[in-house]
């Protein structure tokens, strides 16, 4: 409260002396109308002025003054021309420019806007004007904490009279409450409560830097979500996507929680509402506790998702008609007064409703503030991710912001994405204005990722093909290099031999087999026939084992296997000495039609050796082919 | 030769085809093992599950923000308060520096993905190179084909999946992959050899000491299969080569891990490699001996080395029981030793047998866990009988040994599934190949030889065991071959007068009997895959800091604790000292990134003690007791609302227990009616007085009136009751996570005013609360 004092005096001082200086200039504001919007956290006052030109000289700017515990929390400032007459209004397109200036002989602790006005004001002249000015922590929480019980009760003070360099004629004042429970306000002269709405006024002839200060007390159980920190990333990707994450970092910016907490219900008299709540989302007491916020989104937004650094944050919904995508959102826990949180939201938004070009360059046109209602920021960074070969890069934004460019590394980049960065304090609902970020951008480059991925397995698969037919021994005089070659081709003689030998058995069978169908179709020369062509294979091999065994002897790795395969030989060409001699004598025996016993005595002792040479075969096939 | 060269090029398509074939589905049962684990994503999302993994992500963001250096020496004092942790020295490195590795491999390639995302994936990827582990070590044992049915057997095997579903980050992980891999490495060493695996066997040993301290399962079951090969006669140069190069090697190796340190040679668990080890070159000089010696001067060498040999043991074993003697643990650890004895947990350390995952499994949990391979692994180990070799003796060592540490402790049936599934593989397609080939074989040739195959069915039941018998070492090329040239006779010989056409004359089944076998057998298999994937999408899937159930009204999501963690790190100072029990530790200081005093590492009994002493105390007793610990928040568990069973009144008689152990004036009957645990009005009052009891039903009664706990089901003893040192300040949407604050000490100089006062109002609530209970 004293601070309030303190200025009321510079206040009161400043008039004192401006009211002594002459008149600042020939303006008059014949009529001044303010409206102050208290409804919720964001103070949102609008004025519209009727301007008059009082003296000789045409004037091209006007001024407007804030003191300085409003300029500091001015977020918005715009100012439209009303031309329109009657009750349309319509306000003449874009706002006037504006800037800060700093006048002589004014005070300090009062900050001034310019508003250029497109043609000058002749003399007598007068227009009309609206203005907009948006305030962000203008309302202080008092008592600054409260308990989970309490209601949220706040203070926002103001002049009652239109704080201006000029002489203002006739000035009204409306305050729009949120609710009608006032706790106090400064009563004047013809203050009117009614409903929600307050009004002072209106007064006559007020001179410049004329303030009277005002206080209100009033209760607002608005949730205050303020975004500490909000970092808005939108990636474009010509592959027709454009993905917007938004970090947030989330407080409530209204009367401090204290003392202990409880999830218990309020004390409500309607039980069955209460069971209700219980079992659906049980309604927490703590009137100024949020625990939702809606976020509209972009139509045709797809794979929202809602989330911070620890997982998915299971309590949102969503819902989506072709004008617009509503998200509605709970943190993880009813934020209380001093309480953060922080979560991330993404979207993914189709590129052709944002994306277009003119004059052979690409823009991107993006509303600039957060999706989300009501919402105030302190700290917004937007960061526009352009593909990554994007050049002569531009950004238009409608208001003054910070900006600066980056480059973000991503998925395969080699030169990474430039990023333009645009930075701006204080930011309100009525900055989401739309930007443009304009750019060149070759669509060939789109292909660069994917053929440098094509081309990455092609190269691998080729190393592997080559790793896999060049010896890459190191040494290829080496004492083992050598002894390991040798070893293989020793391995394949054997294998060879291996394969020989089997194909003898497997001739051999064909013998018995064809003494078998000699038994029992007692055909002489089927049978002969084929001892014939067995008997000519035979030849044929033992000619091409010669050079194998030939080789094997000569090799000096084979030394120990060489007895074995020489074995193995000899034993397989016995047995196929003896196969044959017991094949003839079985045939002669048939010609001579001799009885089964009588055959079977003459080759019993052949065929016990037959048996036996076999199984030694066999073994030393199997001995051999371990190898 | 030309009719040699046609059936070689013939042999040499099928073999690429074959290899290619094999190739397609290991690739296959890669992606088989890594999506059938990516239900708890599809199902949840993508999120560090339960307890441990919270831990080790927590450390793998340390990592990777500040490089292995600082990693290496990291003091953690967010944990232990006061005591704090070195993070470096007590931790098995290998999960984190391998999902780090990833991480960096990613990052240089630009690939933007997260560290949680890395952590989260680690665990089935490994999964799918543990599977490839499988193929190859089986195929070392019995061949292709058993490897490939082991390793699809292991991709979805629900004891492996429990641990290693997308999100569960936790060692074994990468532990299992390790251990099989190195296994693998062994019997390659062993069949082949080359020191060049030797050399790769003890990296991949190391691997797994840095990975879990389940290595040590390695390093006894090892030189126990090399005793058993020496002891049965099987010693050969390959055998040492496997063997000594990984003890020396593995050894040193291991030593550099700060964890393990010097206890690889210094604790009971190594020894017995050591023993072994000497056994072994013993052994290698007899054999040197007898080969030099002739043998009559060998029988006299023998006799001496023998009585040196004796004697150098002895001493040996003196030091051993000496150096063992001397320690006060006998140098075992506690869990090793709960090993050997079971019961030894639960009568010496109360936190080793209060986790549940130590203690024994009952039966279901095999038959939910190995499932059908339970009945598999029999057959698996007859086949690995015949015949015998290095290899299979080493599976049906592993199988018996993990079969009796799973019974020992749950959380060891890890160990036991991939050698359930190495013997089940082999089982399966040895018995799909005998099935399959007496089918082909009898096919083209089904109505001409029906009297054959009747005269075998009366060798039918030999034939089942001898089925066996076919070497699968053999190269199938081989084997391909010789089918090929027995089918050019188109008639089986009437004697069979060789072994080999013995096995193959044996392995003839009835046509109609393989095929009503091989339809059982696929049935079985099937049985099995469905089990898998009910229990990897149902019962394993769950990441527990997430609960759903299903209700009429649908889907409900119990997102408590990651609430009262995200107001903890949110909403509270960053240097305050979280009070829980030891469980939520880990979430605490990865989720909320604050302090506690103790965590689920469970290093230090004392500090657990005090803790479990202060929730068990008196409201006043318990604050002196945080306020000491510098306490600024304490967190409880609570189920009673939605019934959330493991919640901290159930975990209750453990803190009792722990806390006793340490602070005799806590007595466990003392919270006992009857050696009833109860919370009801028959609760001894000791029970009713404890911080527990009232952090957790603190104006519980005001939620619906009755105060009806849905947990125990029943009404709670003490209903009304106020907190004088400790202030409520947050709940979660479901009551699962309460947070009180420590109320600051009162001031000296007024403190007898104020608490004249504070009592008038106590008793004046207290008053205004009865005379609103009389409605009731």
């Amino acid at each position: 409260m004293l601070r309030f004092a303190l200025t009321l005096l510079l206040f009161t001082l400043a008039f004192g002396v401006l009211s002594s200086s002459p008149v600042f200039s020939d303006l008059i504001l014949a009529k001044v109308d303010r409206r102050i919007d208290l409804t919720s956290q964001i103070v949102r006052i609008t004025t519209s002025l009727k301007v008059e030109n009082a003296g000789s000289n045409p004037i091209s700017e006007i001024l407007l003054s804030f003191p300085e515990n409003q300029a500091k929390h001015l977020a918005y400032l715009t100012a439209t021309l009303n031309e329109g007459k009657g009750k349309g209004k319509a306000s003449s397109g874009a706002g006037l420019p504006t800037e800060v200036v700093i006048p002589k002989d004014v005070p300090d602790s009062l900050t001034f806007y310019s508003l250029s006005l497109p043609k000058g004001l002749g003399k007598g002249e007068s227009l009309l004007l609206d203005v907009l000015a948006v305030f962000t922590h203008a309302l202080e929480p008092f008592p600054e904490k409260i308990s989970q019980a309490d209601i949220q009760l706040l203070l926002f003070q103001d002049t009652a009279h239109f704080l201006s360099p000029y002489k203002v004629m006739v000035q009204s004042l409306a305050v729009k409450l949120p609710e009608a429970r006032v706790e106090s306000y400064t009563k004047l002269e013809g203050t009117k409560l009614s409903g929600s709405e307050l009004k002072y006024g209106p007064f006559h002839n007020i001179p410049p830097f004329s303030y009277l200060p005002i206080i209100i007390h009033f209760e607002n159980n608005q949730p205050f979500a303020v975004a500490e920190e909000l970092v808005r990333e939108i990636e474009i990707s010509h592959w027709g996507n454009v993905q917007v994450t938004e970090h947030y970092n989330l407080f409530h910016g209204g009367a401090k929680s204290k003392g202990e907490f409880s999830r218990l219900p309020c004390f409500c008299d309607y039980e069955f509402l209460c069971r209700y709540f219980v079992r659906a989302r049980p309604y927490v007491r703590g009137a100024s506790a949020f625990r939702r916020l809606v976020a509209r989104l972009p139509p045709r937004a797809h794979s929202v998702y809602y989330r911070d650094e620890i997982g998915n944050i299971s309590t949102s919904s969503l819902w989506g008609d072709s004008k617009k995508t509503e998200l509605e959102i709970e943190p993880r826990y009813p934020l209380f007064g001093g309480w953060r949180t922080a979560f991330t939201i993404g979207y993914g938004l189709p590129l052709r409703d944002f994306l277009f070009e003119s004059d052979g360059k690409r823009f991107l046109n993006f509303s600039f503030g957060s999706p989300i209602n009501e919402l105030v920021i302190d700290t917004l960074i937007v960061k526009v991710v352009l593909p990554e070969g994007s050049k002569d890069i531009s950004a238009s934004v409608p208001f003054p912001v910070k900006q600066w460019q980056e480059t973000k590394f991503s998925h395969l980049d080699l030169v990474g994405r430039p990023v333009v960065v645009l930075e701006k304090n204080n930011v309100v609902p009525e900055h989401n204005e739309h930007f443009q970020v304009y750019y060149k951008f070759n669509s060939l480059s789109m292909l660069r990722e994917p053929l440098m991925l094509i081309f990455g397995f092609f190269f691998l698969f080729v190393a592997c093909i080559v790793y896999m037919h060049a010896d890459l021994s190191i040494s290829k005089s080496s004492a083992s290099y050598l002894a390991k070659v040798q070893w293989e081709e020793v391995q394949a003689t054997v294998q060879q031999i291996h394969n020989i030998i089997s194909h003898c058995l497997t001739a051999h069978d064909k013998l018995e087999a064809s003494l078998r169908d000699l038994s029992r179709t007692g055909d002489v020369q089927a049978c002969k026939a084929t001892r014939k062509s067995v008997d000519s294979l035979l030849k044929g091999v033992s000619k091409d084992l010669k050079p194998l065994v030939t080789f094997l002897q000569s090799s000096p790795q084979a030394a120990h296997i060489l007895p074995k395969v020489e074995e193995l030989i000899a034993k397989e060409r016995d047995l196929q000495e003896r196969l044959m001699a017991k094949h003839t004598t079985v045939v002669d025996c048939y010609e001579k039609k001799l009885g089964g016993r009588e055959i079977e005595n003459r080759i019993a002792s052949n065929q016990q050796k037959i048996t036996s040479l076999r199984q030694e075969v066999d073994d030393l096939m199997d001995f051999i082919d371990e190898i | 030769m030309a009719a040699s060269d046609a059936p070689n090029g013939d042999v040499l398509i099928r073999n690429a085809f074959g290899s290619v074939l094999a190739f397609l589905i290991l690739l296959l049962i890669g992606v088989l093992a890594f999506s059938i684990r990516l239900f708890s994503v599809i199902k949840y999302e993508s999120v560090i599950h339960e307890f441990d993994p919270y831990f080790n992500y927590r450390v793998t963001q340390f990592l990777t923000k500040n490089g292995i250096y600082d990693f290496w020496n990291w003091f953690d004092d967010r944990t232990w308060y006061p005591l704090g942790r070195v993070i470096g020295g007590t931790v098995y490195p290998g999960l984190t520096l391998t999902a780090g590795t990833l991480y960096w491999f990613l990052h240089s390639l630009n690939i933007p993905l997260s560290v949680e995302t890395v952590c989260v994936f680690t665990a089935p990827i490994f999964s799918a190179f543990a599977s490839w582990a499988t193929y190859l070590l089986t195929k070392e044992i019995k061949g292709v084909g058993a490897g490939l049915t082991a390793a699809a057997l292991l991709a979805m095997v629900p004891s492996y999946i429990s641990r290693s579903v997308a999100g569960s980050y936790d060692n074994e992980a990468v532990a299992i992959f390790a251990l099989i891999f190195t296994f693998y490495l062994y019997i390659k060493t062993l069949n082949t050899g080359s020191l060049f695996y030797a050399t790769l066997n003890s990296l991949s040993y190391f691997y797994m000491v840095c990975s879990w301290g389940g290595y040590t399962f390695i390093i006894n079951l090892i030189p126990m299969h090399v005793l058993l090969c020496i002891v049965t006669g099987r010693y050969s140069s390959r055998l040492y080569i496997a063997y000594a190069p990984l003890v020396i090697l593995g050894t040193l190796l291991a030593a550099l891990v700060p964890v393990v340190g010097f206890n690889a040679v210094m604790t009971s668990e190594h020894f017995a490699s050591f023993l072994v080890f000497i056994i072994i070159h013993v052994v290698a000089l007899v054999y040197y001996i007898k080969g030099i010696l002739s043998p009559k001067m060998f029988k006299v060498a023998l006799a001496l080395v023998v009585s040196i040999g004796l004697a150098v043991c002895c001493a040996m074993v003196a030091v051993i029981i000496a150096l063992v003697a001397s320690s006060p643990t006998k140098g075992w650890s506690g869990r090793s030793l709960s090993l050997l004895d079971p019961t030894y947990a639960s009568k010496y350390i109360p936190i080793i047998a209060s986790v549940s995952e130590h203690q024994p499994p009952t039966w279901p949990s095999y038959f939910m866990d190995i499932n059908v391979l339970a009945f598999l692994i029999p057959a698996g180990i007859i086949a690995c009988f015949s015949p015998l070799s290095d290899a299979s003796l080493f599976a049906v060592l592993y199988i018996v040994l993990s079969v009796y540490f799973s019974g020992v402790m749950v959380r060891l049936m890890l160990v036991l599934a991939p050698a359930a599934c190495i013997l089940s593989g082999i089982a399966l397609s040895q018995a799909f190949d005998v099935f399959t080939r007496s089918i082909k074989f009898q096919l083209p040739s089904l109505s001409d030889h029906s009297h054959i195959d009747a005269r075998d069915a009366s060798s039918e039941n030999v034939v089942l065991d001898d089925t066996i018998k076919t070497d699968k070492n053999e190269d199938t090329p081989k084997e391909r071959m010789t089918k090929r040239s027995k089918k050019k006779e188109k008639e089986p010989v009437e004697k069979p007068p060789t072994k080999f056409q013995i096995k193959k004359r044996l392995s003839v089944l009835p046509f109609e009997a393989s095929i009503i076998a091989v339809i059982l057998l696929v049935l079985l298999v099937a049985f099995y895959v469905v089990h898998c994937v009910w229990a990897a999408a149902e019962a394993y899937s769950a990441p527990s800091i997430v609960l759903t159930s299903h209700s009429n009204d649908g889907l409900h999501v119990f997102d408590d604790f990651r609430e009262a963690y995200a107001w903890l790190s949110h909403n509270t100072d960053v240097d305050d000292k979280v009070a829980s029990w030891w469980d939520y530790g880990y979430q605490t200081t990865a989720m909320a990134n604050r302090t506690v005093i103790v965590d689920n590492n469970t290093w230090n009994n004392t500090h657990i003690a005090t803790v479990g002493t202060a929730m068990s105390s008196p409201e006043k007793a318990a604050w002196e007791i945080f306020h000491s610990l510098d306490v600024k928040y304490v967190l409880v568990v609570f189920g009673g609302l939605v019934g959330y069973p493991s919640d901290d009144i159930n975990k209750f008689l453990w803190m009792v227990r722990i806390g006793g152990g340490v602070f005799p004036h806590i007595k466990e009957p003392d919270y006992l009616r009857d050696g009833q645990y109860r919370i009801d009005s028959m609760a001894t009052p000791t029970m009713l007085n404890c911080l527990m009891y009232k952090l957790s039903y603190y104006r519980f009664v005001e939620t619906d009136g009755k105060a009806f706990d849905r947990v125990r089901r029943t009404e709670i003893g003490k209903k009304y009751f106020k907190l004088t040192h400790f202030e409520e300040v947050f709940t979660t949407h479901h009551w699962m996570v309460r947070i009180y604050k420590l109320k600051p000490p009162k001031n000296r100089i007024r403190g007898k005013n104020k608490k004249s006062k504070s009592k008038t109002s106590s008793t004046t609530t207290s008053k205004r609360k009865g005379t609103r209970r009389n409605p009731f």
